[in-house]
């Protein structure tokens, strides 16, 4: 509390004649220094911070976790993250589809998605905008942290996003989303979106339709039976990656020392994040 | 006939400017959670139903699909009750549809997922080559059949007096500022044209007066109107309702629209009918004890 750091604010044409001083505590506190790389990531896709960010638009604020996955065609895909669906019958599902030409980059394995905090990248979406620098994403299999960077002359970001562990979605998508099968639009949109949506409509579950049909909401029909994808048993920890459904994220602007991490992968929590939200 | 597979395939496309129904759908969201979605070969319905939770309030809203889209298909549950009712949340349809406000098409789908769904797919512009495709799935219950009475059209009340509302900004202003001071408000009427909009607390009572409001010339029918006629022009028939009722309506009015009235039904209900060109509103608001 004693160390302090004072910040001397000169006349601005704006505020001529006044000088502003502040005067501000800080505490110092111990070098972060997180266990990734980007290196070890098989994926990665690049685009202007603008195509995410008006990518993102389309979900409520309110929603705590998306889908990145790549299709088929180099489409790449976000879909909202059902948790804990008690009834994924009640869920609006929504999905964007960009295209691969939206990217400046895109070095990814057709199949493979992640699921991560939309809130955060949201706000380093903002952040990015404003500075208005392409932003690249870094991710491996489900489960690994995923890393988001700005590359910048001046400056380099990191933002590393813990991904849920999903043995569902390490082959396939989860299921409760219903989108497992989904072809990705084609891209002649107009009159291709009846055979799109005709096929949406005859590759979505469809048998057990045996149940009476029920007044109240939702109509319930018999599913295969599929397990969540969110499983509540503590998993064997991925080394490196944070508790399972916690999702912790590191967000500093040094650049990784050359050579690799210098800890040992540990089990420990590497971080505790402050906002207790998750 | 298992209604899912009955379900119709409804395909709208929307050129250009705003979705239409998206005002609609917005006031009818600000009601009530769920909804009921009715759909015949050529119109379409949002049905709020007077239930204890939308606190008595029912909502009834017409819209002619050939207005707002270039295509419509629909199948119904068996040829001669070739219509199709849904419950729905309309926050999800509302959502969904602001999606679609920039749209290059949009394309409104029955289909059946995990659970049925009302899938709305829209084409949204993008710099590169290929457009962007979002959609939404939005699930719905499909009531069966031998529940659609409950959704029948509510018919106009034996009102005493009916009277064209003032310019709804105006009106909506007013009742803002009122809904400060007090939970209630009053609707008085007569058929001479004019309409004072009240508020009484142990404070203060506060009344704006209307004024050449004008009468709409219902037909004169045996059935109804009945407690109109032989009316005393100056006498007043009044209502006192949930402010914050009115106000939802009030404030789900983007637009002026062509024409609108209410029917008082004295210390019963009021029913509010909006009529733009390409859909009918009607709002029933009982009076409070």
């Amino acid at each position: 509390p004693r160390a302090r750091v004072l910040l001397r604010l000169k006349p601005t044409p704006s505020v001529p004649g006044v000088t502003k001083t502040h005067n501000l505590a800080f505490q110092e506190c111990e070098r972060l220094q997180a266990v990734f790389s980007t290196r070890q990531c098989a994926n990665s896709l690049c685009a202007p911070a603008r195509v995410l960010a008006e990518a993102v638009v389309h979900f409520p604020a309110t929603l705590s976790e998306v889908t990145l996955s790549a299709g088929p065609g180099g489409k790449i895909s976000l879909r909202n993250y059902m948790e804990d669906e008690k009834e994924p019958g009640r869920t609006m599902v929504t999905e964007l589809w960009l295209a691969e030409d939206e990217f400046q980059e895109v070095a990814v394995a057709p199949g493979t998605c992640i699921t991560f905090c939309l809130k955060e990248f949201r706000g380093l979406l903002t952040f990015a905008e404003a500075s208005n620098l392409p932003l690249t994403i870094h991710y491996d299999a489900p489960g690994r942290p995923a890393v988001f960077t700005l590359d910048d002359p001046l400056l380099e970001v990191h933002l590393v996003l813990a991904t849920l562990s999903d043995p569902e979605s390490i082959s396939q998508s989860p299921t409760a989303n219903g989108a497992s099968e989904l072809p990705a639009p084609p891209d002649d949109f107009a009159d291709d979106l009846e055979s799109y949506m005709i096929a949406m409509e005859t590759s979505a579950y469809e048998g057990g339709s045996g149940a009476p049909p029920s007044p109240t909401f939702p109509l319930r029909t018999p599913g295969p039976a599929h397990s969540k994808p969110e499983e509540e048993e503590e998993e064997e920890a991925v080394p490196g990656t944070p508790p399972h459904k916690k999702f912790r994220s590191l967000f500093f602007g040094s650049v990784l020392t050359p050579g690799g991490p210098c800890l040992a992968p540990t089990q420990e929590v590497l971080a505790e994040d402050s906002d207790s939200e998750y | 006939m298992q209604p899912s597979r009955a379900a119709a395939r409804v395909v709208k496309r929307f050129r250009c400017g705003v979705l239409p129904p998206a005002g609609v759908v917005n006031t009818v969201a600000r009601l009530a959670k769920t909804c009921t979605l009715r759909l015949t070969a050529d119109k379409l319905y949002f049905i709020l139903s007077d239930k204890v939770a939308n606190g008595g309030v029912s909502v009834w809203c017409e819209l002619c699909q050939g207005n707002f889209f270039d295509e419509f298909q629909m199948e119904g549950v068996a040829a001669e009750h070739n219509e199709i009712y849904l419950e729905l949340v309309p926050e999800n349809l509302s959502r969904a549809l602001k999606t679609a406000q920039n749209a290059k098409t949009v394309k409104i789908k029955l289909t059946n997922k995990h659970c049925p769904c009302l899938t709305v797919a829209v084409e949204l512009p993008s710099l590169s080559s290929s457009s962007r495709i979002v959609t939404h799935d939005i699930p719905v219950g499909v009531i069966p059949r031998r529940l659609w009475n409950d959704f029948r059209e509510p018919g106009v009340p034996d009102f005493d007096v009916s009277i064209y509302l003032p310019v709804l900004k105006t009106m909506k202003s007013v009742v803002e500022r009122m809904k400060n001071l007090s939970n209630c408000i009053v609707i008085e009427a007569n058929l001479s044209g004019e309409m004072n909009l009240k508020i009484e607390t142990d404070l203060v009572s506060v009344t704006t007066h209307f004024k050449d409001l004008g009468n709409p010339p219902w037909a004169s029918d045996d059935e109804c109107q009945s407690s109109a006629q032989g009316r005393d022009l100056e006498s007043m028939a009044e209502a006192r309702i949930d402010i914050k009722k009115l106000l939802q309506l009030l404030a789900g009015q983007q637009v002026n629209p062509t024409k609108a009235l209410c029917n008082i039904v004295s210390r019963r209900i009021v029913h509010f009918i909006l009529l733009h060109e390409d859909v009918s509103l009607q709002y029933f608001i009982p009076a409070l004890a």
